[in-house]
């Protein structure tokens, strides 16, 4: 982690004194443990604000969207992938950035450690590799990082970064003995009832705050359908089945889209395992259409494309 | 004034036997987090917690609250008149609600009671509705109530105060509203000299361990045009979501969105929870927007609470220190900071 602080750091102040890239855009330490906080950098001299560690869970591709300069950014597997993404939706272009590859062991799941503390509260955590410590008060505890990863993380095939100018480290080793759909597969097993229970649950502490939506790189929609007013397509208040319509619907909308990154469960305050909502989609493109999102730009999604000799009949 | 001591068992026992006469809130274990919740859910109440994620100001002032209903029904001899829904205003008492919270409350009041504005539906539930505070043993790293004229067992704002002794509760009545309360708990044995001795060394103990003061002495001599162009809005803006989390799990947000929404011919007139971090909050009918960039209504935010409200109501900040949004907001935007920024803002 500190080797690749210094890594990131390095690469922007030489991109910025170049003057290869306008801005450089990565993360800075948070004033919290386990928080951390994206920033934008102008000048060589602020590189020494840029961090990297196990908590670095949000998709900075959130921040790049229709911007016009040329910018240096740190990304790694799914971030890439979004990157990928924007640049076939023509979010930027492919040109305006300069992508230092950061291959990605994981993110530490910071409401497992809460957890696994009991809740007290925690002043710092030092991170080892492979182990990182908590200290609190009067507690100090050590932990396995493989065992407190974020869930999409603990199943994430694609933890290289996809496109990339530049890497801070070697690439590391793909995971490939996971099953990324083991709890899909018992939402689908439920009958109509006990599906429609499960997502009601699922969504009964949402306040509507959108975090979710404003965290994914996917949701830049000038006019979300959800703050359409003229005329309203969807309840305001925390009515069930307003509150469901909204997730449902975006979930829809990342179809074939979707990498899976966690941006939307990581910053739920309310900790709504949102995943939930995406990955039966994820699933599904992978089933249909032997497609995961991201992984290359010679290809669009495919509910995003029309083909005059596609096989199936409805669509002719 | 009639202190008691009470068992902690004696305690929740009393409590459930005011059911009648009041509907009881308490802090009760939900998931990862506390919530209040009112005492009759079957939840057994956990007092031994830090804070709830959300604030109990939804117990006051719910997220969404149906207001008026009307009938679209032309065969109806009272179509299209707009009626009251009705509303519970009977007594509530929350109970282990911490200082910052009470604190909030009072904010909120300010701006929901006052000679200009007076919000018929909050004046009635924060009149109906009694505080039984419970002082903080153990404020968290990022609390900094004292930095906003309260503290962990300010009793100012509360109608009474539980003080844990770790097997009792110290438990002192402070206004008419809070004795009312306590007359009609059963049990407890009046306060001894030995309760007030260690309840005051817990207050002595937990204030020093408040480690968080943001200043906020030079806010009010701040001319606002300079914090409004202030260089450092865009910065402070720019890891920004403009999700609601900060606004919602605030106990001082008090913004809200009026809709009707009409199902057939039944029609309501709903109030919604509404942020200042959200798009929509100011777009005109014309389409024009005041605020359509995300620095705008972060500064906003900060502008309104450690500013506008100060020169407004001259009674501090718009802030409890109660530090949600600081453990809570996704992106690590923490009010401390900027606050430091806005009181020692030099304009050049």
């Amino acid at each position: 982690m500190v080797k690749y602080t210094e890594k990131i750091q390095e690469i922007a102040k030489r991109l910025l004194q170049e003057e290869k890239v306008d801005v450089f855009i990565g993360y800075r330490k948070g004033t919290m443990p386990m928080m951390n906080q994206p920033v934008l950098i102008t000048a060589p001299e602020e590189a020494a604000r840029l961090y990297w560690d196990n908590f670095c869970g949000l998709n900075l591709c959130n921040y790049l969207t229709k911007r016009t300069d040329r910018i240096g950014v740190i990304a790694n597997g799914c971030n890439s992938r979004n990157m990928v993404t924007h640049i076939i939706e023509n979010q930027i272009q492919r040109e305006q950035l300069y992508i230092v590859g950061i291959p990605c062991e994981g993110m530490i799941d910071h409401r497992a450690v809460m957890r696994a503390v009991h809740y007290k509260e925690i002043l710092d955590i030092e991170q080892n590799g492979k182990t990182f410590v908590v200290k609190g008060a009067d507690f100090e505890e050590t932990f396995e990082k493989e065992k407190f990863l974020q869930s999409n993380c603990a199943v994430c095939t694609h933890r290289n970064p996809v496109i990339y100018d530049e890497l801070v480290g070697e690439l590391v080793e793909e995971q490939t003995d996971v099953s990324a759909y083991e709890d899909v597969e018992k939402v689908e097993a439920m009958d109509p009832e006990k599906k429609q229970g499960f997502f009601t649950r699922l969504i009964g502490r949402c306040i509507r705050c959108y975090a979710c939506r404003n965290a994914c790189p996917l949701c830049y929609c000038p006019t979300c359908f959800v703050d359409e007013s003229k005329p309203q397509w969807v309840g305001k208040s925390i009515d069930p089945t307003d509150t469901l319509t909204f997730h449902f619907l975006r979930a829809y909308h990342c179809a074939g889209r979707c990498t899976d990154c966690g941006a939307c469960e990581r910053v739920c305050p309310m900790g709504i395992p949102m995943r939930q909502f995406t990955k039966k989609l994820n699933k599904d493109c992978l089933e249909l259409f032997s497609w995961e999102a991201g992984l290359t730009l010679d290809q669009r999604p495919p509910l995003d494309v029309y083909r005059p000799d596609d096989y199936n009949d409805f669509i002719k | 004034m009639t202190d008691k001591v009470y068992g902690k068992e004696k305690w929740i026992q009393g409590l459930e036997g005011l059911k009648n006469d009041y509907k009881i809130y308490v802090p009760v274990k939900d998931g990862d987090f506390h919530a209040f919740m009112p005492m009759s859910e079957g939840k057994a109440p956990d007092f031994d917690y830090d804070n709830t994620r959300m604030s109990p100001k939804a117990v006051m002032y719910p997220e969404s609250e149906r207001l008026f209903e009307y009938s679209l029904d032309d065969a109806d001899p009272e179509a299209n008149i707009l009626k009251e829904s009705p509303k519970d205003f009977s007594p509530r008492a929350i109970v282990g609600i911490r200082p910052c919270d009470a604190h909030g409350f009072q904010i909120v009041n300010r701006n929901f009671d006052n000679p200009e504005y007076r919000d018929p539906w909050w004046v009635r539930r924060f009149g109906s509705t009694t505080l039984v505070g419970l002082g903080c043993n153990r404020p968290c790293s990022t609390c900094f109530c004292t930095a906003v004229g309260g503290g962990p067992f300010h009793e100012e704002w509360l109608d009474a105060l539980m003080v844990d002794l770790g097997d009792r509760y110290l438990v002192k009545g402070l206004t008419d509203k809070g004795e009312g309360f306590l007359a009609k708990m059963t049990g407890g044995t009046p306060a001894d000299e030995g309760a007030y001795k260690e309840a005051e060394a817990l207050a002595e103990e937990a204030s020093q361990k408040i480690v968080s003061s943001p200043p906020t002495d030079r806010l009010k001599d701040q001319k606002t045009t300079d914090l409004f162009n202030a260089p450092f809005w865009e910065e402070v803006a720019f890891g920004c979501l403009n999700c609601g989390t900060c606004t919602y799990l605030c106990p001082t947000c008090w913004c809200f969105d009026i809709q009707d929404e009409v199902f057939g011919k039944q029609g309501d007139r709903i109030r919604n929870w509404d942020s200042c971090m959200f798009p929509l909050f100011t777009l005109h009918g014309s389409g024009h927007n005041p605020r359509d960039q995300k620095f705008q209504r972060v500064r906003q935010r900060f502008m309104h609470k450690l500013k506008y409200y100060v020169d407004k109501y001259e009674n501090g900040v718009q802030c409890s220190g109660c530090g949600r949004c600081v453990r809570y907001c996704p992106v690590n935007i923490d009010i401390r900071d900027i606050c430091e920024r806005m009181n020692n803002f030099e304009s050049a």
